[in-house]
């Protein structure tokens, strides 16, 4: 039983967690000025990653409770709270999330110079929507957040992306507002069905019918699997990788799509154990299928940018194989690769950013020999790809450890297959980096490049601790997640375990 | 018997709102006749000041319910609700018309008087006891409507729009007279309380009364602009002055759903099982037609308008769910669509100038650059069409859905949200071409302390509402409380 241990801190830290970014994007609104914009919003951004120091050296890993909870009524007819909350699950994602933001407003810094001030306020809005998705324990609420993420999404793709923003921007929107929506029907059909109340803790104790839970699983997922995106919802993100901003891509590879991810665990798999019990087969299919076929498509990609949303794709199939294995390790691991992934393709986007910024090709046969050139950017660019890669030693290694750990016990087969897309991944990883970085220096263009500045280098540092610090000493964060996930694993099989019992109690009844 | 006067002004009390809002249009008309060519802009600032005291007037007789004048006439909380509706429709509608006429060259007195008594009608049909105010209070509001959207008299497209709305409206008219005929004849009264007696003990299995209703349904859907009755508003609209299309897109409408909720929610109420299938039909078809269609659109008017159609559907499928939260779910949408509506329209409004119309959707091309304030406003009204929270638009759709699973329609609720995710499609449009287009050419908006106050005042109440609809949730569901 999961409770909301109420904020002990004296300050409601959650609340300021979202209402900071806010107010920066609101102060944003009557500031002029292209530099004072870029400072004020820095300045927010780091505001609200010190917000994040509380969280964590306050946060209790050794119970799965949500903590620092606030509640309080906010439509009473309706029945809905403003109810927050962090438990295991979720905090990480939090500082994630407020240190990506960071890191996107410095990567902008000099490569955004269009609208300045409405890129910073559309940057700090989405901050304070993602991390309010994450905090959310009304479902009502969390929709408000998850459909108010779009706007600013969608601004940030079409109006600082690249030339074919347009259809990017409006694919993105128009798909995951259509998976949304029909999650929306099931939200209130939950709500209904459990006598209306859309309080998250409440629903996770309620057992839902067996029909009931296979339709309304399957609502959900038409909203998370296209936010993953999972194979075959996933056409949206190239696109919007490709045209997004580098800032744009930070966000939308580092958090948005860990939100499909997060919704599985903190919803569907509470909510409908049953449904996720009884569709996990296909879930898992899927997962293996996404993992080869990014990968293939990976291999086939001649744009940057291309490439690494391609291996999104592939490495949001381990994520979802993870969580699927429906055992601890699996889901450990796919949470710990959630925020291993947020980091090392969020700072894949950022060297992409760093070189087009300078280069403006995003087309990998235009690079070449960087090595001799831009000695930095060729360090950290290989510290990414031996990360993206799961080389031991660096974080990647052992969220795909444990996820396929998990799914051999699940199912061996499954295993393997995605041991395979291990291999595919070092090998297009590898192959990019080798055009990228060695060889000689193939275009004229790219003689006098200039190496990474002092903002890149700081912008980049704290992503490439934590590749090592995770990769070195995984037990900080598996500490942090590893209460709430085997409560929710235990809660999963428990709850489905009660229903075979009760059917045949109930057909006993009525005599069939 | 000595009738006093003093006597006769207090059984006259429940009527001073219309009384009030009638004499201030009489007054308009009268003043007009003083105020000089330039000055006309006081008349409406006369007109806004009625409104205002007619809203009071309401606010102040909220204590008291009850029908009187032989039970024409209700003065309930349901009809207060949409009383203070009609007068921000009005007020917002009169404010985005004073320096649009102005640019028209269209700044008549006349104006004003007949959208106060456009509302005066409006207020009569949410107060309507009897089939015969009902119509009354209908053709008031109908027939001063019918002259505004043909204001431009100079204009081939207002006055074609003038004509189409008044020849389609007088058919739909007979219709429902039609109707009302056959209800009257098989209850023997035209009093709606008497009606709503009489059905619940008569045979509802009688096919005159099956045709009464569909007659009432025809007429009242051509009101409220749903499909297949929707014909006139495209062009309508189109032709209208602009500043009339914000006023009619959202005041008849309103009032429509107010007759549609009197009638078949409560009215009819016994007959619901029946009605409510029809009602959901409609409301797909109202949906799908008006969302598909506005999709091709390239006029922002009409695009509006096929807009105006498919949120009638919405509406109507709080209608079909029906109970108490199926009426407050209609009630609170109408409320929030009007407000978006006409912010919408306001900014539209900012684009017309002299010499050039000012309609066409690429006429938006770059407006987030020229002008950021509009950009930032059309880019909120939008987005609160289209539904995405924390918009009021959201907040509406939401508890239309609701109401629609609590009756158990899940699959309209379905529907219902995917045509809105389509209708993003179109809302879109709008706002890439505001932020993501370069400007075609430098132009200067229309700008003005009425226009700004309307947009200020759409604004505020789509985020207030968006952000904290409590206030206004609790305030419809309580207008319902003893009627439902």
């Amino acid at each position: 039983m999961l409770e909301l241990i109420p904020n002990q801190l004296g300050y409601p830290l959650l609340s300021l967690l979202i209402f900071v970014p806010v107010i920066g994007g609101v102060l944003l609104l009557a500031v002029r000025d292209a530099r004072a914009a870029r400072w004020i919003a820095l300045v927010f951004s780091l505001a609200e990653l010190a917000l994040t120091v509380p969280l964590l050296a306050n946060f209790n890993g050794a119970v799965p409770h949500m903590q620092f909870g606030e509640s309080m009524p906010w439509i009473s007819a309706w029945n809905i709270h403003y109810k927050l909350g962090v438990d295991g699950i979720s905090v990480l994602f939090v500082g994630l999330s407020a240190l990506l933001t960071v890191i996107s407003i410095m990567v902008s810094w000099t490569a955004v110079t269009d609208r300045v001030r409405e890129f910073m306020i559309a940057l700090l809005f989405l901050e304070a929507a993602m991390i309010g998705v994450f905090l959310a324990l009304d479902l009502f609420l969390f929709y408000i957040f998850w459909e108010a993420m779009l706007i600013p999404m969608y601004l940030l793709i079409g109006v600082w992306g690249g030339p074919n923003r347009l259809y990017a921007a409006v694919k993105f929107f128009l798909y995951t507002l259509v998976g949304s929506v029909l999650m929306l029907v099931a939200i209130l059909a939950v709500y209904f069905a459990a006598g209306g109340t859309f309080d998250v803790l409440t629903l996770m104790n309620f057992k839902f019918g067996h029909s009931f839970q296979m339709w309304a699983f399957a609502a959900f997922f038409a909203a998370f699997a296209v936010k993953v995106p999972m194979f075959p919802f996933h056409t949206w993100l190239p696109d919007a990788h490709v045209e997004a901003p580098t800032a744009g891509s930070i966000i939308l590879a580092g958090i948005l799509i860990k939100m499909g991810a997060y919704g599985f665990l903190r919803f569907s798999l509470p909510f409908f154990p049953d449904a996720a019990i009884a569709w996990t087969p296909a879930i898992m299919v899927l997962s293996v299928i996404a993992i080869l076929y990014g990968a293939y498509m990976a291999f086939a990609q001649t744009d940057f940018k291309k490439l690494i949303a391609y291996s999104s794709v592939s490495h949001m199939g381990f994520v979802t194989l993870g969580i699927f294995a429906l055992n601890s390790q699996g889901l450990e691991g796919g949470i710990l690769q959630m925020i291993n992934h947020g980091v090392s393709t969020g700072a894949l986007f950022f060297g992409v950013g760093v070189i087009y910024e300078r280069t403006h090709t995003r087309v990998i046969a235009d690079y070449g020999g960087l090595a001799s050139k831009v000695p930095v950017y060729a360090t950290f660019f290989m510290i990414i790809t031996l990360s993206s890669i799961g080389l031991p030693g660096t974080n990647g290694f052992i969220g795909e450890f444990a996820i396929i750990l998990g799914a051999f016990q699940h199912k061996a087969v499954y295993a393997v297959i995605a041991s395979l897309g291990i291999i595919l991944g070092a090998g297009y990883m590898l192959w990019l980096y080798q055009r990228v970085i060695f060889g000689t220096v193939t275009n004229p263009h790219n003689e006098h490049l200039t190496d990474m500045n002092l903002r890149e280098v700081v912008a980049a540092l704290p992503l490439v601790v934590l590749v090592f610090a995770v990769g070195l000493y995984p037990n900080a964060a598996f500490q942090v997640m590893h209460a709430s996930a085997d409560n929710l694993i235990r809660h999963v099989h428990a709850k489905a375990q009660v229903l075979p019992a009760a059917i045949q109690a109930a057909s006993t009844l009525t005599g069939h | 018997m000595v009738i006093s006067l003093r006597g006769f002004m207090t059984q006259l009390l429940p009527l001073y709102p219309e009384l009030m809002v009638i004499t201030t249009g009489l007054a308009v008309l009268m003043l007009d006749f003083l105020v000089g060519r330039k000055y006309k802009a006081l008349l409406g600032w006369f007109s806004l000041a009625g409104v205002a005291v007619s809203a009071v007037m309401t606010i102040k007789l909220m204590g008291i319910t009850g029908s009187f004048f032989g039970g024409t006439f209700l003065l309930d909380p349901f009809a207060v609700y949409f009383k203070l509706a009609f007068y921000v429709v009005c007020g917002l509608g009169i404010l985005v018309s004073i320096k649009y006429l102005d640019i028209e060259d269209i700044h008549r007195g006349e104006y004003y008087a007949l959208m106060l008594f456009a509302t005066s009608g409006m207020m009569l049909m949410a107060s309507a006891g009897d089939l015969i105010t009902l119509y009354l209070g209908l053709e008031l509001m109908a027939l001063s409507v019918y002259i505004l959207a043909g204001f431009m008299r100079r204009d081939g497209r207002s006055n074609e729009a003038g004509i189409k709305y008044l020849l389609l409206g007088s058919f739909s008219s007979g219709i429902m007279l039609y109707g009302m005929s056959l209800l009257y004849g098989i209850s023997g009264t035209t009093n709606l309380g008497g009606i709503l007696a009489f059905l619940r003990g008569a045979d509802l299995a009688n096919p005159a009364l099956f045709l009464a209703v569909v007659m009432l349904v025809v007429s009242f859907g051509f009101k409220v602009a749903a499909v297949p009755f929707h014909m006139w508003v495209p062009d309508v609209y189109e032709g209208a002055p602009t500043s009339v299309t914000a006023f009619m897109s959202a005041g008849p409408k309103v009032a429509g759903f107010a007759v549609l909720l009197r009638m078949f929610a409560i009215t009819l109420g016994p007959l619901h099982q029946h009605t409510s299938v029809i009602l959901a039909g409609i409301a797909v078809l109202t949906m799908a037609f008006g969302n598909i269609m506005a999709i091709s659109q390239t006029n922002i008017k009409r695009m509006l308008a096929y807009s105006s159609i498919a949120h009638a559907g919405y509406a109507l499928v709080g209608l079909a769910a029906g109970g108490a939260d199926g009426a407050a779910s209609v009630m609170l949408y109408v409320l929030i669509y009007s407000v978006m509506n006409m912010g919408a329209f306001g900014v539209v409004i900012m684009l017309r100038k002299s010499g050039v119309r000012g309609e066409d959707i690429a006429d938006f091309a770059g407006l987030g650059k020229t002008n950021k304030t509009a950009a930032l406003l059309m880019l909120i009204f939008l987005f609160s069409l289209t539904g995405i929270p924390p918009m009021a638009g959201f907040i509406g759709k939401f508890y239309i859905f609701k109401s629609a699973v609590q009756a158990g329609m899940v699959w309209l609720a379905i529907v219902g949200v995917l045509f809105s995710a389509i209708s993003a499609y179109f809302y879109l449009r709008v706002i890439m071409l505001m932020y993501m287009y370069e400007p075609k050419e430098e132009f200067s908006l229309v700008q003005s302390p009425s226009l700004a106050l309307a947009l200020a005042i759409s604004v505020t109440a789509v985020i207030v509402i968006g952000v904290y609809p409590s206030g206004v949730l609790d305030f419809a569901r309580a207008s319902l409380t003893g009627i439902l």
